[in-house]
């Protein structure tokens, strides 16, 4: 029991040791002059700017932008991309002809075209979500189609035998068997549509914490933009965190 | 007991048109992708010519492909992609390096996974063009900048895959390579990388993806070259159908190249298994 603790606690405490003591040492490179202090900030400035961006540049309120945004266009990405991912696993030949179409967009650079969306829906929240929403959909549909495509077959004769009819099957049968791996979708696309919110946030200049990080580096706040990266990143990694959890929850017991 | 009964009835004449069913035939497949991709053409041009929309928001196919060919003759094009691509090949060769590296040594030892894994692991899908201004300060607001911008994208997600591969090697090859008594080297050429090859392109191919869109995103934030920077060009004259036209020879062209390392990601899991 304990040797089980010290081989898990021992790594754990040297990962976290080598990142404070890179801290350390870039503070100690800082002071001595090795490192240019306006290029890279003090790690202590950066720690102590948290409060001040808390305080002066509104994180909380932006948050909840960035965070209604994301939940906005994450609820669209389930809204279409379900319906359309049971369609394709229903219709087999429409699925052999666009899945790997699909596949396609997930890896386009979509996001370039937020040119497009401006001149479309303007410089507003809108083009943030609708953009996010289509960054966010191909996952989602793939998701739902190997969902409904990995129900055991044991499952549907069990649905045949009692001659359930269409809907019956799909909602005493099909959804249920596949919604962890529908919930495996919501949260490869949700992470999609966090990356797309901030990252237009931060190319157009609009909204929560991507025009937050923007109007900082270009103020040239260092120890600011640096804590303002951070917090982001650790919002991402909560909420990724959190979406795991989620997920695990939802998966059958074995 | 009416209701049973009608249940009942309705139970026993109704069937399911839900289930597994056999793949079409490749021609009929194709036939379903021409009649998809005729009918959004149509439909696109139906909205262009019906004035519902702004005929410049929506411009008529034949302006966007009339716009795609003035591209294709204009050096400027070739001068703006030639600096895309390369920031991309540097931003791949120097991510997927560093990624090789880092996820063969997280997946070769159970320590240092343990202790630097997790950071790698929940850092990958952060917003890496955040990371934007931090890289404008360190190399400048040339192609540097985004070289390493696209590097930092592509490591996470090849050092992941990298890892994970390793981990997966069979312990049967390992076992042979000791038995051999293959020293260090040899077994990382011989055995670990040739039968990781698959999940290691795999990564690699995901890591272009991430590359291509964060070299062109930063582009579009400040450059004066490159695809994003001739996109937000194009962007400011208000010029829809040329917006249309690179838009697609962007996507064309990123698609191709992923579907090239795809093929190659193909060509290795074969190899793997044969060997195996």
């Amino acid at each position: 029991m304990a040797s089980a603790f010290s081989s898990r606690a021992i790594p754990v405490a040297t990962g976290v040791a080598t990142i404070v003591g890179a801290f350390a040492a870039l503070e100690g490179l800082l002071r001595a002059g090795v490192i240019n202090r306006f290029v890279v900030p003090l790690p202590s400035e950066v720690l102590a700017s948290f409060g001040r961006i808390v305080a002066e540049e509104d994180v909380l309120e932006r948050t909840r932008e960035t965070a209604y945004e994301v939940f906005v266009a994450g609820f669209f990405t389930i809204l279409i991309g379900v319906p359309i991912g049971a369609a394709l696993y229903r219709w087999r030949p429409l699925r052999d002809a666009l899945e790997d179409w699909i596949a396609a967009v997930a890896a386009a650079p979509l996001v370039l075209a937020f040119p497009l969306f401006l001149v479309m829906f303007g410089r507003s929240p809108t083009t943030v979500i609708v953009m996010s929403a289509i960054t966010g959909l191909a996952p989602m549909i793939l998701k739902t189609t190997e969902g409904f495509a990995a129900t055991r077959p044991v499952l549907m004769n069990v649905g045949k035998s009692l001659k359930m009819t269409d809907g019956q099957m799909f909602w005493k049968i099909l959804f249920p068997s596949a919604l962890p791996l529908i919930f495996t979708g919501v949260r490869l696309s949700w992470t999609f549509v966090l990356i797309s919110v901030v990252g237009v946030e931060f190319l157009i200049n609009l909204g929560g914490l991507g025009q937050l990080i923007n109007e900082l580096a270009e103020r040239y706040d260092l120890p600011g933009t640096y804590a303002a990266i951070t917090f982001v990143v650790a919002v991402s990694v909560v909420f990724f965190v959190a979406l795991e959890r989620l997920e695990s929850w939802l998966q059958p017991r074995r | 007991m009416a209701a049973t009964q009608k249940i009942g009835r309705k139970s026993a004449t109704a069937t399911t048109s839900w289930g597994a069913k056999r793949r079409v035939s490749p021609r009929a497949t194709n036939a379903i992708r021409l009649g998809f991709a005729l009918g959004a053409m149509a439909l696109w041009e139906g909205v262009s010519r019906s004035g519902l929309l702004l005929h410049d928001v929506v411009p008529s196919l034949v302006d966007i492909v009339a716009a795609m060919g003035r591209l294709l003759v204009n050096p400027a094009f070739y001068a703006n992609l030639e600096i895309t691509a390369w920031e991309v090949a540097a931003s791949l060769a120097v991510g997927a390096a560093a990624g090789i590296f880092a996820g063969i040594a997280l997946g070769a030892n159970k320590f240092l996974s343990r202790a630097y894994e997790p950071y790698v692991y929940y850092l990958a899908p952060t917003p890496r063009i955040i990371f934007f201004p931090v890289m404008i300060m360190w190399f400048g607001v040339g192609v540097a900048s985004k070289i390493a911008l696209g590097a930092l994208s592509c490591f996470f997600t090849v050092a992941l895959s990298t890892a994970a591969g390793m981990r997966g090697i069979d312990p049967v090859l390992i076992r042979v390579g000791k038995t051999f008594r293959a020293t260090p080297w040899q077994m990382a050429v011989k055995i670990q990388l040739p039968a990781m090859r698959a999940p290691v392109l795999n990564g690699v191919r995901l890591g272009l993806g991430t590359a291509v869109i964060t070299a062109l995103l930063a582009e579009t934030k400040l450059s004066n070259q490159g695809l994003g920077f001739m996109t937000m060009q194009i962007y400011s004259h208000f010029d829809m159908a040329s917006l249309y036209g690179l838009l697609a020879i962007v996507f064309l062209l990123a698609g191709a190249g992923n579907m090239l390392i795809g093929r190659l990601t193909l060509g290795a899991g074969r190899g793997a298994s044969f060997e195996s």
